[in-house]
């Protein structure tokens, strides 16, 4: 026996097997199909947590996800995991979990002095407390509110498990496994229609796995095992057991959790522990059951006081009495299912209490007979013990009895469940005849079966899903292949509208997460907050992880009463998703850590590593930053190497990551002239053009250059920051600006690999490297470009420089860029060929007053980094007329100057701002910033380039520049932003 | 959120990327007197309403196409779609 509260048949628990696990450092067992809370519950133990708010010992409440109380932290290390609820929690050999917000113990906690003050936690305390002062509530408020109320904690670990996400598309999507689930799915999996079904628990059945029914002539868990092998065994149908749908997005999508492993120690090797379902449904079927509500009385948070459906579950599925003598409070029938489910069991029945004067006999004759007493008319008034005790209750005419009881199973009436309709915006609507909210007019691709619309009795629950898969197959036109339904009878179902009993003054809970009281309610509407939104939110009522599935219609009920209206006008609240919490790592799934984002790598991307570079990324690109060699301990060492070798002899860099597009048409010239502030239509073949592009509102898009291959082919080359936006830009300008443009135009920046050969001995390099090409200023001048074949390879050589050096580009396609930088450094050594990276880069384009990112930062204008001069007057372009405004045209806005530390040897770091020397360090006097700063070996000094207020008309002067952050201030010298060879000899050598 | 792409068929919005209103119509080349009043209206003033609007989307981890999307912004609702180059062929 697993417990002295198991009992000795029944249930759907592998008898054979006993499982060992601990719960606050005691151990326990119990069977395979037990939860932590039915385990426990076997094992007598009846408190397992403290509540939010006052730390009141709690035990369970539900036996579902529903469960506000009994939240603990499952496993231990890195993957604890706090708030979980024991109700859910499948048991496995070894589990491990403690309860949560108590200190020092569960049986003994501190802050349950917080109780004593109860009178002064009312709802709205702490707005009403902590007003003043506001500082306070950073340092003092905050901080000792959150410990004293709360929840789990985090590990602080990295979790070590990972998630899976998976998609699924069908035509018919039905949430929840229960009777009218199954009935659904087999109709329309039968019928031939792609079926998903999923169901949270690892079993599907919903209630007939709790309760004692026929259905079909068979025991109630054998029809819904059938029901289960035979959707499993359909290949249009995909059972999904273990899954919560918790979302309804737009377009029929919906969100879903698997708990892939959670019933597991640990996952399996290569298992994810959870899968985020993206399910898309032409038509959906909410099978999602009803949620049993609780009535508001005095005690009625004692452990030991249970929902009646949770009782029968306890005693029926897991072989557990959930007490030794108990009591049943009811405003409905199904309460007295419970009564003869306690008798069947054995366990000693004390008195039914049924708020109705009148009850059916077929309901109230075997409990009789059975010798209980039987109260009709009569309410509890107030519950005492921790755990329970006592149960006081009364009868009609008002007689008081004390009842000797350690379970008092209640049922007030159930709530159909119907979150999902509400997330894209339907208002469930009050119904009289079942005392709750359900599904109004909800949207056309969604309908409420069984219980979810309200059904209760087994054979209507069985003809509502049936027609609700009808209704489904004839929005979708397909043909319904039908079995008779199974037979089941209907057992009394009536409810009444009871939320609550007794005198409801001490402590008498609607939300028992959030611990919001009947007194808080009737607090809120003496203070004006009568609309439903604003009691959830003056009180918090609803708002706990359990998203108030069990208290929201109580409290509710009570506004209700309290304000004279009735529940259809009061109305309530829509849910938001998640229906149960999902834990970030499942909508982060495998994008953590390296895989955070795709990972793009160039053709040589192997060979660079194999020579030691250190990567930088670049958007999703990783770039060489620099190449170490031996003896190099600073990465300035590199640099400043690599930098030299390319001035001074020749350099290689990888430029394969600069966006590429191919441009095809007769009017590609035309399309050019509108996007650059250039002309490119009188371009000819075998030339290349530098141009800049602006965005229509007059400010720098992205630069590069363009060359004509063919009369009508042309090649774009774009920042690598920017490839995607200029594709973007000119799929915009092609096909919604001006579609009647003969052009069209592909990215092809993955298909070529790039290498920019650079220094005075580049020609002689590749005069080696490309014997059959002619090189000569002649054949090949700077800004002109060639086609040409290397081993057998489609190639272009473009005569183009960043660096300031006499330099070629020269791509391959992709698969043969690997080949061509082992090539070129196979021909290179004898001229001292040397990899230089994105640093080195960067410092030659500094020395060259070159532009990049970070001067095309979406605030420059052409003229602001002295380009002005190129846009053409004689046509019209994206941006031209936005260029114009008067902001944009204001001399003194900052412009592209150069910067020299005055000493020449003080570090300018970029970011830092610009002042006039002897100017106070404040926002008004700001004269600009430094964009771009490096050592330059070439001058030997720090240089920087820096937008400037006036900069053009500036050089010369001294100005501060001031960084308060990193440094203290340095003078430097305003000079022309080409700091290298302006004339540009070298590159047309 | 779903978008029916006229050539990819229906296609997870997180495919496309969303530009705005389609109605503005860019001024036409030179439009000369009244043209930066012309511009300004272009680029920054637009309606916002609730309900029906039509809006360009770009297809841009698809086909790359361009397209006038009909979308309730109350709902979400997403009626239709057209390439955004009237009248031709994508």
């Amino acid at each position: 026996m697993t417990g002295p509260h198991r009992l000795g048949t029944g249930g759907l628990v592998d008898r054979t097997r006993t499982l060992s696990f601990r719960f606050d450092g005691k151990a326990y067992t119990g069977h395979p199909g037990d939860t932590l809370a039915s385990a426990l519950l076997a094992n007598g133990v009846r408190v397992f947590a403290r509540s939010f708010k006052y730390h009141r010992p709690r035990g369970v409440l539900t036996a579902g996800s529903e469960e506000p109380n009994a939240l603990v932290t499952l496993r231990t290390g890195a993957r604890a995991e706090p708030n979980t609820r024991a109700t859910t929690i499948e048991l496995f050999d070894g589990l491990e979990a403690v309860s949560q917000n108590r200190w020092p113990s569960l049986a003994f906690d501190v802050m349950a002095v917080n109780q004593l003050f109860a009178p002064l936690f009312v709802a709205g305390f702490y707005y009403k407390t902590f007003m003043w002062p506001a500082k306070a509530w950073e340092k003092l408020y905050e901080p000792v509110i959150r410990r004293a109320a709360g929840l789990g904690a985090l590990s602080g670990q990295e979790d070590p498990d990972h998630y899976d996400h998976a998609h699924a598309f069908c035509d018919v999507l039905v949430v929840g496994g229960g009777p009218a689930g199954l009935i659904a799915a087999l109709d329309a999996g039968r019928s031939g229609l792609r079926v998903v079904i999923a169901d949270e628990g690892p079993l599907l059945g919903g209630r007939l796995l709790s309760e004692r029914v026929i259905v079909g002539g068979h025991q109630g868990t054998e029809w819904a095992a059938a029901a289960s092998a035979e959707l499993a065994a359909m290949a249009n149908v995909q059972v999904l057991p273990r899954t919560t749908v918790f979302g309804r997005f737009e377009a029929g999508e919906y969100g879903a959790i698997e708990q892939v492993a959670d019933h597991l120690p640990v996952p399996l090797p290569g298992q994810p522990r959870q899968r985020l379902w993206k399910v898309v449904a032409a038509h959906t079927i909410l099978a999602t059951g009803a949620t049993e509500r609780p009535i508001v009385f005095d005690g009625n948070d004692r452990p030991g006081v249970m929902l009646a459906s949770a009782v029968s579950t306890y005693c029926n599925r897991y072989g557990v009495a959930p007490g030794r003598r108990a009591v049943v409070f009811t405003s409905g029938d199904s309460g007295w299912q419970t009564a003869a489910d306690l008798i069947a069991a054995g366990v000693t029945l004390v008195a039914v209490i049924d708020t109705r004067n009148a009850v059916p006999e077929v309901l109230a004759a075997p409990v009789r007979a059975a010798g209980v007493t039987v109260i009709t008319g009569g309410q509890v008034i107030a519950a005492s013990g921790s755990p329970l005790s006592r149960v006081i209750a009364c009868d009609a005419g008002e007689n008081r009895v004390s009842l000797d009881a350690d379970l008092l199973a209640v049922a007030g009436g159930w709530n159909p469940q119907v979150a999902l309709a509400t997330h894209i915006g339907h208002k469930p609507v009050w119904r009289d005849a079942i005392a709750a909210y359900a599904l109004g007019d909800p949207p056309a691709d969604v309908m409420a079966a069984g219980a979810a619309d309200g059904i209760y009795g087994l054979a209507g629950i069985l003809a509502s899903a049936r027609a609700a898969a009808q209704v489904a197959m004839a929005a979708l036109g397909h043909d319904a292949v039908l079995a008779p339904l199974p037979r089941a009878d209907d057992v009394p179902h009536a409810v009444s509208a009871v939320w609550a009993s007794g005198p409801c003054k001490a402590k008498a809970f609607v939300d028992f997460q959030h611990d919001v009281t009947a007194d808080d309610v009737t607090l809120a509407v003496r203070e004006g907050f009568t609309s439903v939104e604003h009691l959830k939110r003056y009180t918090t009522l609803g708002m706990a992880t359990d998203q108030g599935r069990v208290s929201q219609v109580n409290g509710h009920g009570l506004l209700a009463a309290a304000t004279g209206r009735a529940l259809a006008e009061t109305g309530t609240i829509r849910a938001r998703p998640p229906v149960v919490p999902v834990a970030i790592g499942a909508f982060a799934g495998h994008h953590r850590g390296r895989a955070f984002r795709p990972i793009r790598h160039t053709a040589s991307h192997d060979w660079a590593a194999q020579r030691g570079a250190v990567f930088v990324d670049a958007g999703q690109w990783q770039r060489a930053q620099w190449y170490p060699v031996a003896g190099e301990t600073h990465w300035r060492q590199s640099v400043d190497r690599e930098v030299n070798a390319t001035r001074n002899g020749v350099g290689l860099c990888d430029v394969s990551t600069l966006g590429k597009i191919e441009l095809i048409g007769a009017d590609v010239g035309t399309l050019l002239d509108r996007l650059y502030i250039n002309g490119f239509s009188a371009l000819p073949v075998g030339r290349v053009r530098y141009g800049v592009m602006l965005r229509e509102d007059g400010l720098v898009m992205d630069d590069g250059t363009v060359t004509r291959i063919a009369p009508d082919r042309w090649f774009m080359t774009t920042t690598t920051a920017n490839a995607a936006r200029v594709m973007q830009h000119i799929d915009f300008a092609r096909q919604v600006l001006w579609p009647t443009l003969d052009v069209l135009a592909v990215s092809v920046t993955e298909q070529w690999a790039t290498y920019s050969i650079a220094g005075p001995r580049a020609r002689d390099l590749l005069t080696v490297a490309l014997p059959d090409v002619d090189l000569s200023n002649d054949a090949l001048p700077y800004m002109g470009a060639i086609t040409l074949r290397w081993r057998g390879h489609a190639a272009r050589l473009y005569r183009v420089s960043f660096s300031g050096e006499l330099s070629y580009e020269l791509s391959v396609p992709a698969h043969a860029g690997a080949a061509l930088v082992e090539h070129l450094f196979g021909v290179g050594a004898a001229f001292g060929l040397t990899a230089y990276g994105t640093e080195a880069l960067g410092v030659m384009r500094i020395e060259k007053g070159h532009p990049a990112g970070n001067e095309l930062n979406g605030w420059t204008t052409a003229t602001d980094l002295g380009l002005g001069r190129m846009a053409s007057k004689k046509k019209d372009f994206v941006g031209r007329v936005s260029a114009l405004r008067p902001a944009l045209v204001d001399p003194a806005r900052p412009r592209l100057v150069g910067l020299m530390p005055a000493d020449g040897t003080a570090t300018i770091r970029a970011g830092a701002h610009l002042l006039r020397v002897g100017a106070a360090p404040v926002a008004v006097n700001d004269q600009g910033y430094v964009t771009s700063a490096c050592y330059s070996p070439t001058l030997g000094q720090p240089i920087a380039l820096a937008l400037l207020a006036n900069g053009a008309d500036r050089h010369g002067e001294t100005v501060v520049v001031h960084d308060p952050v990193r440094g203290a201030d340095v003078l430097a010298v305003v000079c022309d932003p080409v700091f290298f060879d302006p004339a540009g000899e070298r590159l047309r050598g | 959120m779903r978008i029916p792409c006229p050539f990819c068929g229906s296609r997870d919005s997180r495919e496309f990327v969303f530009r705005g209103d389609a109605a503005p119509a860019r001024p036409a080349l030179d439009a000369g007197e009244g043209e930066a009043d012309a511009m300004f209206d272009y680029l920054y003033l637009r309606d916002n309403p609730a309900g029906h609007f039509e809006e360009l989307w770009y297809h841009a981890q698809g086909c790359r196409n361009w397209l006038r999307v009909r979308r309730d912004t109350v709902t979400h609702a997403v009626a239709g779609a057209t390439f955004a180059r009237a009248g031709q062929a994508a």
